[in-house]
């Protein structure tokens, strides 16, 4: 199958029920790879539960009820069997709140790495420059790599969020709301990261604020109480959407 | 009927409670200023580093303070991991349902049972039945029952209390459950677990009916944990009932004190420790 080349991620008809009540109903979407793919939509459209289900956190709610197939690169990642600490050193997770390890920030960073079996001290080095470069966090806390991360600011924290997840060296960002509790330059920072990182990194943004969707999406999913109502690069959307109910969103009629 | 105008009322009531607390607190000073004052001046390095002699007469106390070591000891020893380890299964592994409510049931009811009774029980089953005799070894088993609830419940607070993002954290990066219960749950919590295990030690220190139930009361420096001992506790009330040495019975009250006010200390310490991780 060719497409693969294309795109990163692949859903298939997915339904999710908590419980009774449904939260996606038969949700297919293609991931492009090495783009950014903003999903928008007011609160409890799905779009958070989406995400957690590509790196399979979904696993952690009780009662969750999940059909349908993922595809990462081909692999269907919903397969029982597996591995799922694989999977979400594949696919990196950056929360609405910005939540640093009560530890120093190169630990915070060498964390996942050890754990994945990185022992080499130099290595560690590296991959924590590397990090903190790529989120645009390096020239801020080089010098005090080895204080609490619990100091930083509320853009700085989330940064180190987003270095956390490179330094897995993973293929795939999620981020759910990332800028929702920051200011407008640490909002702005954060989109400069993700902007250039994306010609090594697969990006699903997901967010409230859509013009910030508009501003960094290549592509652009709106979601609305399950439904998945229109996919399409962003000017399509933003500009001439084909369902009345996205316009009525972009245009701020409600959300 | 009588009218009280609301200022004189809240004068009054200010008064009044600022009276009971200063009196439980004037308890308190007093106790401990009674013990101190009777025991202090008997407390020497001698007193601490000798053995008794004739029946504690005269000597010291030492072979009573290791005796008393040992039981704590072998009592964490058990009931360290026991407790720690029910406390992360009821925390990390099950979802709150029939199960873990009568596993906590079950744990509460053992807080609930009288020290005394846990003593019976100790003396039946590891002095008679398993044969260990009166010995360090057996009350420190019966010790470790009594503290269980408490290592639990302390436990289980502290594990909990670390926030579940965390744990999210962790789960996202790949690292596994168990090694995100080893490597960011415990490590948050320890403080509030070591809180935990500190007071149930001073909990340890004053029993003496259990003790004397299941280790005995020997005078002897105890030489393993096969052998009987006797504790601090034990030995200040043997001491003062039998009428064998007051001045002794308050030197070694005092030293029980001193030693429950370090072990209060350091675990309100502890607690601050951890209350700073988490504000």
């Amino acid at each position: 199958m060719p497409e693969f080349d294309q795109n990163k991620i692949q859903v298939k008809e997915l339904t999710v029920l908590y419980g009774n009540e449904s939260s996606l109903q038969s949700i297919s979407l293609d991931v492009p790879k090495n783009q950014i793919t903003g999903i928008m939509g007011p609160s409890n459209s799905g779009k958070s539960t989406l995400l957690r289900i590509l790196n399979r956190l979904s696993d952690l709610i009780p009662n969750i009820l999940i059909r349908g197939k993922v595809y990462l690169d081909g692999e269907d990642i919903l397969r029982s069997h597996y591995d799922v600490n694989r999977l979400r050193a594949r696919v990196g997770m950056v929360f609405a709140k910005p939540i640093p390890l009560p530890r120093s920030i190169y630990e915070n960073l060498t964390f996942g790495p050890k754990i994945h079996g990185l022992k080499e001290r130099r290595r560690l080095d590296e991959r924590v420059e590397q990090s903190l470069r790529a989120a645009i966090l390096w020239d801020e806390v080089k010098d005090r790599l080895f204080e609490s991360a619990l100091n930083l600011s509320g853009g700085q924290q989330q940064r180190l969020c987003i270095a956390r997840t490179l330094a897995m060296q993973s293929e795939v960002i999620l981020l759910d709301e990332p800028t929702s509790g920051l200011d407008p330059i640490s909002t702005a920072k954060i989109e400069e990261a993700l902007r250039s990182l994306k010609k090594d990194y697969t990006i699903i943004l997901v967010s409230n604020n859509t013009k910030q969707i508009a501003r960094i999406s290549d592509k652009v999913a709106f979601f609305l109480m399950g439904d998945l109502v229109e996919y399409g690069p962003p000017d399509k959307l933003f500009t001439s959407p084909a369902d009345k109910r996205t316009e009525d969103y972009v245009s701020g009629r409600f959300g | 009927m009588m009218h009280i105008n609301p200022t004189l009322s809240q004068k009054i009531m200010k008064v009044l409670l600022w009276g009971l607390t200063g009196l439980t607190i004037g308890i308190l000073f007093f106790i401990i200023f009674f013990i101190f004052f009777n025991g202090l001046p008997q407390i020497s390095w001698t007193f601490l580093s000798s053995n008794p002699v004739d029946m504690g007469r005269s000597g010291g106390i030492w072979a009573t303070i290791v005796s008393t070591v040992y039981l704590i000891g072998i009592a964490l020893f058990f009931a360290t991991p026991l407790g720690l380890g029910t406390a992360i299964f009821l925390t990390e592994y099950t979802r709150e349902g029939l199960i873990t409510k009568i596993i906590r049931f079950g744990t509460e009811s053992l807080a609930g049972i009288p020290s005394i009774i846990l003593g019976l029980f100790g003396f039946a089953i590891f002095v008679m039945a398993f044969g260990w005799g009166w010995s360090l070894l057996s009350g420190g088993l019966t010790l470790s029952t009594m503290l269980l609830p408490t290592i639990i419940r302390t436990s289980e607070e502290s594990i909990l209390a670390v926030p579940r993002e965390y744990r999210e954290v962790a789960f996202s990066l790949g690292v596994g459950k168990w090694k995100t219960i080893t490597r960011v749950v415990l490590p948050s919590a320890l403080p509030g677990i070591m809180t935990g295990i500190v007071l149930s030690i001073a909990r340890s220190v004053g029993e003496t009916a259990v003790i004397i139930f299941t280790a005995g009361s020997s005078l002897r420096f105890p030489e393993s944990i096969f052998e009987s001992g006797r504790t601090l506790a034990v030995h200040f009330y043997i001491l003062a009932r039998e009428g064998i040495s007051m001045s002794m019975a308050y030197g070694t009250a005092a030293i029980l004190v001193l030693l429950i006010l370090i072990i209060n200390i350091s675990a309100y310490l502890l607690m601050r420790m951890f209350m700073k991780k988490f504000s």
